[in-house]
């Protein structure tokens, strides 16, 4: 019974990091279809943003739940007018960009920072379901994820900015002939993808090995995560963070980390194939 | 534009010869006071560099501390080293590289074992020798290569009794996923059981995986005395973190092998890396006049250095031991130089005396067993010129010299 809670608490731990990795991105490929391959190295800067403004005295908690993602927020802004603006509607071109940000942005962080980075201790401590001890953090993670999720799907749906941003991503030119103008809605919505990103590395570093190239794991767990779950952002994304979360844990419990990920991936393939549009494609069709 | 067969002759044989010229050239350069050539790859930048580049301070050094004692041989050294990325690919492209086109004396290189194993073929079939300085899975066995860091019966041996008998007999194996883990793995069972233990768990974990959550919780159903860890990378180091957010620690001890060959114990919080067990062939806070000596001179040239551990040190000690059978040798004649680095050549380097064992090719060196507090490795035994008995035991190049390959210890599950 005890263990039987902790699996679930993996689940939920799995799920809520999967999910608050890949709103960023869902918000900025799902809304423009713009494959950021940096997106690991916005990870990796919230990260950084956090642990540095930690170790400089600022209140951890600020550290990541503010400084990280308005950090990362404006460097998306920076990103997106100095490159990723000449590249709507350019897949490929988009992809070949980004990477090549993401190359240079390692670059700079190793420069500065070198290799290893002094991390930040863990807040919370544990606590424990009869014989076996987990973290509060887990239970934190979750708690900003669905903090994020009400955020984000609030502004999406109730919000003015969020009806003009979802006009643009359907129809920029229409919505262009009724007085928007697009360039600014990407802009912000960019920015406000990367600031997502930012907080998630901030909310992950405390539990991270934090290095310039970690941004390399988190990518394609995030894209392939993004895919399933098809474009609508916060259902598509919710409910493919909470398969994948779901078939990563259990598997690497019942079986070895290996197959843990193995059968993610596996069931990523199968999903694709069977979904082609995302579980939201089918399932969820028309919400936000 | 058409081109004629005569204007095509004539353009493919002037560039041909553009592109030939540095051959040619380099072919009629080399002089008695020409520099040796010492080649090395190493990681600079990439997942690997936290190691690498503190690696390539280290050989930068001892070439220049060579060079300032008048070279070898009366010429002076010149070190080529190609960053490597860590990629893999990268690798066996350089050494091409280093062996045809630089056409190198001596390749010091390789950091994790599979790209050691990615190089090694290339210096054997050109004919460069080449020294490997890192702590690694042991039985390699090739009489182009030289092994000079630790092996698993120099510090696994050490660390696991000492381990056991600080907590107890059932332990759980975390690893990473490729020939390194799996192959220490196999080891740190095989002293487990040596010891009157038993494993209870072995668990690989590819390089990427950075949730450690349903491992933490399957230790603590499996409930061991012992946590052996042979982790790798920045992504790893996540599960230390995540043990100390689960409040276990102190509840089990761990012990590893690869902790702290970077600079773990300052990067992670000091109630996060406290009390792991660790050994190795050196460890910065060493106190003997050569380790000091070493250290100040790394880092007062290198501020940037976080920290020197083994990796550091065996390739310092590594370009000297093969300077010391150069000079033996008396020549740069590949087979002369492996003869007289198999006649037992010392050297006296920061991890203590260190002797090239002739039929192994490993080292015969100090091994360190420590403990971190408060963020440092305090040193807790010394074993003094401990044998690579696990390479010994299926290796013996004076017996079988065009034996190449690497053993592996098999042991039934």
């Amino acid at each position: 019974m005890d263990l039987a809670a902790l699996l679930a608490l993996n689940v939920i731990n799995g799920a809520a990091s999967l999910f608050l990795l890949c709103l960023g991105l869902a918000i900025i490929f799902g809304m423009m279809r713009i494959i950021n391959l940096a997106h690991g190295e916005f990870v990796m800067l919230g990260a950084y943003a956090a642990v540095l403004s930690a170790n400089a005295g600022v209140n951890i908690w600020i550290a990541m739940l503010v400084v990280a993602p308005l950090f990362v927020g404006l460097v998306g802004l920076l990103v997106e007018r100095c490159l990723v603006r000449f590249l709507y509607g350019r897949l490929v071109d988009s992809m070949l960009a980004t990477w090549g940000l993401s190359l240079l942005i390692i670059g700079i962080v190793t420069t500065i920072f070198g290799n290893t980075m002094q991390g930040v201790p863990t807040p919370l401590g544990g606590f424990s379901i009869g014989d076996y001890r987990t973290s509060w953090y887990t239970l934190f993670l979750l708690a900003v994820a669905i903090v994020m999720m009400a955020i984000v799907y609030a502004v999406l749906r109730y919000t003015r900015y969020g009806l003009i941003a979802r006009a643009v991503m359907q129809n920029p030119d229409m919505a262009a002939v009724l007085g928007v103008n697009p360039t600014h809605v990407y802009m912000a919505t960019f920015s406000l993808g990367a600031a997502v990103t930012g907080l998630a590395g901030g909310v992950l570093a405390p539990v991270s090995g934090i290095t310039p190239v970690m941004g390399g794991a988190y990518v394609a767990k995030a894209f392939i995560t993004v895919v399933g779950g098809g474009a609508a952002i916060i259902s598509g994304t919710l409910s493919a963070s909470g398969l994948f979360g779901f078939v990563n844990q259990l598997g690497a419990y019942f079986t070895t980390p290996v197959y843990g990920e193995v059968i993610l991936f596996l069931s990523a393939i199968v999903l694709i194939r069977l979904l082609p549009q995302g579980i939201s494609g089918r399932f969820f069709k028309g919400t936000v | 534009m058409t081109i004629s067969r005569r204007k095509f002759l004539h353009s493919t044989m002037a560039a041909s010869a553009v592109l030939a010229s540095p051959a040619i050239s380099t072919r009629y350069a080399f002089g008695a006071d020409d520099p040796i050539r010492v080649g090395s790859l190493l990681d600079q930048s990439g997942a690997i560099a936290s190691s690498g580049v503190t690696m390539v301070a280290a050989i930068q050094l001892a070439i220049d501390e060579i060079n300032e004692a008048g070279g070898l041989l009366g010429r002076p050294l010149e070190l080529i080293q190609y960053d490597t990325q860590s990629n893999i690919q990268l690798y066996s492209q350089y050494a091409q590289q280093l062996a045809l086109k630089d056409r190198v004396d001596v390749v010091h290189g390789g950091i994790t074992s599979a790209s050691r194993e990615a190089i090694r073929p290339t210096f054997d079939r050109f004919q460069v020798l080449y020294f490997y300085n890192v702590l690694y899975e042991g039985g390699v066995c090739d009489r182009n290569v030289f092994c000079t860091g630790t092996t698993p019966a120099q510090t696994v041996e050490k660390l696991v009794p000492f381990a056991m008998k600080n907590s107890g007999k059932k332990a759980y194996i975390l690893a990473a996923d490729y020939n390194y883990g799996q192959i220490t793995a196999k080891w740190m069972t095989k002293y487990m059981r040596d010891n009157g233990g038993e494993i209870l768990s072995v668990d690989f974990f590819p390089l990427d995986v950075t949730n450690f959550g349903p491992t933490i919780s399957k230790i603590q159903a499996a409930k061991p005395d012992l946590i052996l860890s042979a982790l790798v990378g920045g992504n790893h180091v996540s599960f230390y973190r995540q043990w100390e957010s689960a409040g276990m620690k102190g509840q089990i001890p761990i012990a590893s092998t690869t902790f702290g060959l970077v600079n773990e114990p300052s990067t992670v919080d000091a109630s996060v890396s406290k009390d792991i067990y660790g050994c190795y062939g050196y460890y910065e806070e060493l106190e003997t006049p050569e380790s000091t000596a070493f250290v100040d001179k790394l880092k007062s040239r290198w501020a940037e250095i976080p920290y020197i551990s083994e990796l550091t040190a065996t390739t310092y000690e590594g370009v000297y031991l093969w300077a010391e059978g150069v000079k033996k040798a008396g020549t740069l004649d590949r087979m002369k130089v492996i003869e007289a680095l198999e006649s037992g050549i010392s050297y006296k380097g920061p991890s203590g005396e260190v002797t090239l064992d002739g039929p192994t090719h490993h080292t015969v060196r100090n091994a360190y067993l420590a403990q971190v507090q408060d963020r440092k490795w305090n040193v807790l035994e010394t074993f003094q010129d401990v044998q690579p008995s696990d390479t010994a035991m299926v290796c013996n190049l004076a017996e079988n010299p065009n034996d190449n390959q690497q053993y592996v210890i098999d042991i039934d599950s």
